[in-house]
């Protein structure tokens, strides 16, 4: 019996995985399809792009900057043993704008931003918020949940870009400044290194894909959330776990495709 | 149960609302069962009953956010059930509807809060907008709190401001989700005074969903009794004051026992103390 009960649970929590998988997809459809409004009426998107992305400005700086140092410091140690110190610039802004841009502003995106989002329309929801809206015959996903999709898909590369910059700068502080690497060769070499399209789009590629993701996951929870306390609580932390994990398996799957033979 | 102000409400045609044979099926369990209703032009109509009892369901009918499984809710000739989205939105921005909370949206002004749905349906100037919110406003009592935000409010204020959104567009059926919940005597009469006068002044038609008996056989034209999904008695206040019903008796004097009795079902009480019989 309590093998069965095992594999009914096992059944019942993949049908409800595929189904939450389908409502989402719908609900994605849903947000492209009103999205109309949000390009009328732009300053809609510019308010919710202040809270996506100006407010999540300080923490992706500050993460960029102790990243890029952090990259500094371990590659030089590392090149030092080949004597590639000189190398130092293309690998710190290699790493970052193919990689940890994209994936660690992302991840700091889906606890910053994408918990804020959950838990403000789930709020919105548990007090009645959206009912009202839809009683008053405005559609609450073009003129709540679109607006805040867009944001998110437009802040995500700009912050990605900014942590890669700074990062950058981060790099150069502890490599050049701190521990002596030559300044020339640093930037002749990035500059050498780092190509347009293959680097830096495919990094922008990369930060588009998992903007639209965590956005969609965000807004999806907070819609679909429990109208209660606990539920509105449960949908924030699912956001930030399914974001995560989405963003790390997308990341592999892009760079598999992009990358692939380079 | 059909009397005089049924057939007269029937006949006419002044009727708003008709809700007829309404039956709403919730995960195998019925909830409404078979409701006949009127809501007759300009009248303010209760519907009253336990929590549960299915209040809050039939007025989630009456805004088509539900679909019954029986019968049809019609407000102003439409059959609520059958319009698609643009229909119904066309048919929602005739009615009004003040939830339990207010439902204010927390991140606008009560200023804002008010000229939303004039904003969203209308091409109003800004000019003219400000004249109606503070007109709004100041019908509820509350011009001089404009600038306020939700969050600073009380819980009255907010029930003030949400029935000023709630007439901002001069609706033909203004609904109220318990109106007089979690409120001071205050605050309880002068809502109670508003929806009246607003009713009046609007020649609106207004529903409320209550169970504040005392405050709301004060302001309405008639009234229905509900338990259990179904009408159990109907009548105007005065009618409802006088009736003889166990079930109307005892919920219009607040009475602990009767046909709602006080213990939720239970086993034996010397059983469940471990006492010997």
């Amino acid at each position: 019996m309590a093998v069965v009960n095992t594999i009914r649970g096992i059944g019942r929590r993949v049908v409800n995985a595929v189904w939450r998988i389908g409502s989402a997809s719908r609900f994605f459809f849903l947000i492209l399809l009103y999205s109309g409004t949000s390009f009328q009426r732009f300053r809609l998107i510019i308010k919710e792009l202040f809270s996506a992305g100006v407010m999540s400005l300080i923490i992706i700086l500050v993460a960029g900057l102790f990243v890029g140092m952090v990259l500094g410091l371990q590659g030089f140690e590392t090149l030092k043993r080949y004597g590639s110190e000189s190398a130092l610039g293309s690998l710190v802004a290699l790493s970052l704008v193919r990689e940890l841009g994209p994936v660690l502003a992302a991840l700091l995106f889906a606890s910053r931003a994408g918990s804020a989002m959950t838990a403000e329309i789930g709020l919105m929801k548990a007090t009645e918020q959206l009912s009202a809206m839809e009683m008053m015959a405005v559609n609450p996903i073009a003129r709540i949940v679109a607006p805040r999709f867009w944001a998110g898909v437009i802040s995500m590369p700009l912050l990605a870009a900014l942590f890669s910059a700074v990062g950058v700068f981060g790099g150069y502080l502890v490599g050049v400044v701190q521990i002596g690497v030559d300044e020339g060769s640093f930037w002749s070499q990035m500059q050498a290194a780092v190509d347009f399209r293959e680097d830096i789009m495919n990094g922008v590629i990369k930060s588009f894909v998992f903007g639209t993701v965590v956005t969609v996951i965000a807004l999806f929870e907070g819609y679909d959330a429990q109208p209660t306390a606990e539920g509105v609580s449960g949908a924030t932390t699912r956001t930030v776990v399914t974001s995560s994990l989405a963003i790390l398996m997308l990341d592999f799957v892009l760079t598999a495709i992009m990358f692939r033979g380079n | 149960m059909l009397n005089l102000y049924f057939w007269n409400a029937i006949l006419s045609p002044t009727t708003l609302v008709e809700i007829r044979d309404l039956n709403f099926t919730y995960d195998k369990r019925p909830v409404l069962q078979g409701i006949n209703m009127i809501f007759p032009k300009g009248k303010l109509v209760a519907i009253m009953g336990l929590s549960g009892c299915g209040k809050t369901t039939l007025l989630r009918h009456v805004g088509g956010a539900l679909k019954p499984t029986k019968g049809y809710v019609k407000m102003d000739g439409q059959v609520m059930h059958e319009l698609d989205r643009k229909g119904l939105y066309a048919v929602r921005r005739k009615m009004g509807m003040l939830f339990q909370f207010g439902a204010l949206f927390t991140d606008m002004s009560v200023y804002d809060n008010v000229a939303f749905q004039m904003r969203e349906h209308t091409d109003l100037p800004e000019e003219i907008i400000h004249d109606l919110v503070i007109m709004k406003l100041h019908a509820v009592g509350l011009r001089g709190a404009q600038h306020m935000m939700p969050s600073e409010l009380s819980g009255g204020m907010a029930r003030r401001v949400a029935l000023a959104r709630t007439v901002a567009l001069d609706p033909m059926l203004i609904m109220y989700d318990e109106p007089f919940a979690g409120l001071d005597p205050i605050s309880l009469t002068v809502i109670g005074d508003l929806i009246r006068r607003l009713n009046d002044a609007l020649g609106a038609t207004s529903i409320i969903v209550t169970h504040d008996i005392q405050e709301s056989l004060k302001i309405v034209d008639y009234v229905y009794f509900m338990a259990n999904g179904v009408i159990v008695a109907e009548g105007t206040p005065d009618e409802l004051r006088a009736s003889d019903k166990d079930f109307v008796h005892q919920f219009v004097h607040g009475e602990m026992d009767g046909p709602v009795p006080f213990h939720y079902p239970s086993g034996d009480y010397r059983q469940d103390l471990n006492l010997r019989a």
